[in-house]
């Protein structure tokens, strides 16, 4: 990978809305590097990828991909992809957005999709914080870090993301750091491939707030702090896999099974029930 | 023929209209609607899908439609209450979808199963910003399904979200429902552009303010945002933006609002007292319109098929000749107000307020169309 030239991601990338609006040192812009990579190794179709966000830094990934996007609300990137990815099950639906989107006011969506085995990946950047509005405390803050909204240091504890996906029922559970760029980009090449809710965690410095606020430096310091404490555990219990401030960072893939997606069950259910009567609803699309 | 309550007919005028997407969330008076799509589709081909709430419906209803399906939601005042941010990104993304409010005694959890017409401002003015939506007022099970019909239709033709105003009494009514052919019917489909990718701009309109559609999978890679955009669909947060955006998306309605506008009119001729009224309250009004002519009292009928937008145009003509408006509504005086702001002071307008949880006696409207021929 190291020998490609640079310029072959910008393909997939929508040129014309450059630059972006991350700032140096955010992590996102590197875990969409890794996107697009898998993509490339993906063998999709790129027609039929489609990638819907929340809102939020990690909310503009959307915008900047050459893909059919979306840029939809607050906490509702999960269901609108579900009405996406059911109405139309040939497209591959890529949930792509930040931990306070997805895990505080979308809580409920990401817990009711992977039960569900809704056929989507979920990428999840994960800074600790919410960056577009100014760096306040978000359900991924560990203890004792400072926020705006919790000026004396978090005192609630934060989601172990992995761990609820799992239970959840999510089919596919990995977290890596911007810092493991090839790891990061093959999860997400192995998410792309796998049918069933996926679920990625990419932990990323926000420099500009959650660092700053923490004295923890740049990004760069962010990035050596992710190296040195990083353990790798492929397969780990992801009950172990909390994190708290500043301390060891559990990544891996740590889970991949099979459970049939939401369409799967409706079907073979239906099939069953109504026999040659039933009309199943991917049979239209299944043809081409 | 058949003999099916309000809901039903609801129900199978979405699938006339060719919807086969619907995501909901159970709640009474409206729950029949859902259920019984959720028992035809198996066999027909389409998907329901229940989802946590009704946040989540009113917005995968919406992922579905940029997959090419037509879509509803169903739901009743709380569960519209939740969908109201999404009222605002159908409006701002022009993505077609109905959304039927079965409406129930407010506010908050009210009269659960009991009618009120006392969503009707909210329907208009209850997502932040600027934006036009358009919402019609059945008065009985043959209208749940004809005007669902129209409604499935309006929201091809302009890009809205669209209103279906139902009330308790109307979901749970029975009556004879005519179900025409399906030859017989007239379907809109979706204005599919007819640009290839790379000359096709998702917010470049004609004439009508209304622009062509696309589907995701089709090769167009658009983006689709709920922040202020420019005609290729990417955000600009310029003043000049947001005024060129909102301008049309309001425009589309105001500037089709006599194309759009439906009222039903009934003794007008002559009439020197006019009875507005819509969904349920039309009917009740019927026996107290019925007495006051009996009595002597020139009293018209203009009834609000399409309650949004407003007939404002035909009010304000009528308002040369009448002596009084009366304005029966289950609500304690919401359409009242643009009755009032449409005839401008020219013509006393009466209120006839009722909070719900049952339909008026025709004796209160009478009282007051006698009081207003006075």
């Amino acid at each position: 990978m190291n020998t490609e030239p640079e310029n072959a991601l910008l393909a997939y990338l929508r040129q014309d809305r450059l630059p972006h609006i991350w700032c140096p040192g955010c992590g996102i812009g590197t875990t969409l590097n890794c996107f697009v990579r898998a993509l490339r190794g993906s063998g999709l179709n790129l027609d039929q990828v489609a990638v819907v966000s929340g809102i939020g830094c990690t909310g503009r990934v959307a915008g900047y991909l050459k893909l059919d996007s979306f840029h939809t609300t607050h906490g509702r990137a999960i269901p609108f992809a579900t009405g996406l990815k059911l109405a139309n099950p040939r497209l591959k639906v890529v949930v792509y957005s930040g931990d306070g989107d997805l895990f505080a006011i979308g809580g409920n969506h990401f817990i009711h999709a992977a039960r569900r085995n809704m056929d989507l990946m979920v990428i999840c950047v994960n800074n600790f914080t919410y960056g577009m509005t100014g760096g306040q405390a978000a359900p991924t803050t560990p203890i004792g870090a400072t926020q705006t909204t919790m000026p004396y240091g978090n005192f609630e504890d934060p989601f172990n993301l992995p761990f609820l996906a799992d239970a959840c029922g999510a089919v596919y559970v990995a977290r890596w750091t911007v810092y493991h760029v090839r790891q990061l980009a093959r999860a997400m090449k192995e998410g792309l491939a796998k049918k069933g809710f996926v679920f990625i965690e990419a932990l990323s410095p926000c420099p500009t707030l959650y660092c700053r606020r923490n004295r923890l430096g740049d990004g760069v310091e962010q990035l050596k702090y992710y190296k040195a404490k990083s353990i790798t555990k492929n397969g780990a219990d992801t009950k172990e896999a909390g994190l708290s401030f500043q301390g060891d960072i559990i990544v891996g893939k740590f889970l991949e099974r099979e459970r049939p997606t939401w369409l799967e069950a409706m079907d073979k259910h239906y099939a069953s029930v109504f026999g040659a009567k039933y009309k199943p609803w991917g049979a239209a699309y299944a043809k081409d | 023929m058949h003999f099916i309550d309000g809901d039903q007919a609801a129900c199978e005028g979405a699938l006339a209209a060719g919807c086969r997407f619907v995501a909901g969330y159970p709640i009474t008076p409206s729950t029949e609607v859902v259920e019984r799509f959720a028992s035809r589709i198996p066999l027909i081909g389409g998907l329901f899908i229940q989802m946590e709430d009704e946040i989540a419906s009113s917005i995968a209803i919406q992922g579905a439609a940029w997959a090419g399906q037509k879509v509803m939601t169903v739901t009743s005042g709380p569960g519209l209450s939740l969908m109201m941010e999404h009222v605002g990104f159908a409006a701002i993304t022009e993505t077609p979808c109905v959304f039927v409010d079965v409406q129930r005694g407010g506010p908050s959890t009210g009269l659960p199963t009991l009618p009120a017409q006392g969503d009707m401002m909210q329907v208009k003015w209850g997502s932040h910003g600027d934006y036009e939506p358009i919402a019609l007022s059945p008065n009985s099970p043959q209208e749940c399904f004809d005007l669902m019909l129209r409604a499935f239709n309006l929201a091809e033709v302009y890009r809205v979200p669209v209103f279906f105003m139902m009330d308790e009494v109307v979901g749970h009514m029975t009556e004879r429902v005519v179900i025409p052919e399906a030859s017989a019917l007239e379907v809109t489909e979706r204005r599919w552009t007819s640009k290839p990718p790379g000359q096709y701009r998702p917010y470049e309109a004609s004439g009508d303010l209304v622009p062509d559609l696309v589907k995701a999978g089709d090769g167009y890679r658009v983006h689709i945002t709920g922040l202020t955009h420019d005609e290729k669909a990417y955000p600009d947060m310029e003043p000049a933006a947001q005024q060129k955006l909102v301008a049309r998306l309001v425009g589309k309605i105001r500037e089709n609002r006599e194309r759009l506008v439906e009222v039903r009119e009934d003794h007008l001729e002559d009439a020197e007292v006019v009875l507005v009224s819509f969904g349920i309250t039309s009917r009740v009004a019927g026996p107290a319109i019925e007495a006051a002519r009996q009595r002597g009292v020139k009293v018209g009928h203009l009834r609000l098929v399409i309650t949004w937008p407003f007939p404002a145009a035909r009010l304000r003509q009528l308002a040369e000749r009448a002596r009084a408006f009366v304005v029966p509504e289950l609500n304690m005086g919401q359409m009242v107000l643009e009755v009032e702001r449409a005839v401008a002071g020219k013509t006393p307008v009466l209120s006839v307020p009722h909070a719900g949880g049952t339909v008026h006696e025709p004796e209160a409207i009478l009282a007051r169309i006698l009081e207003a021929a006075r």
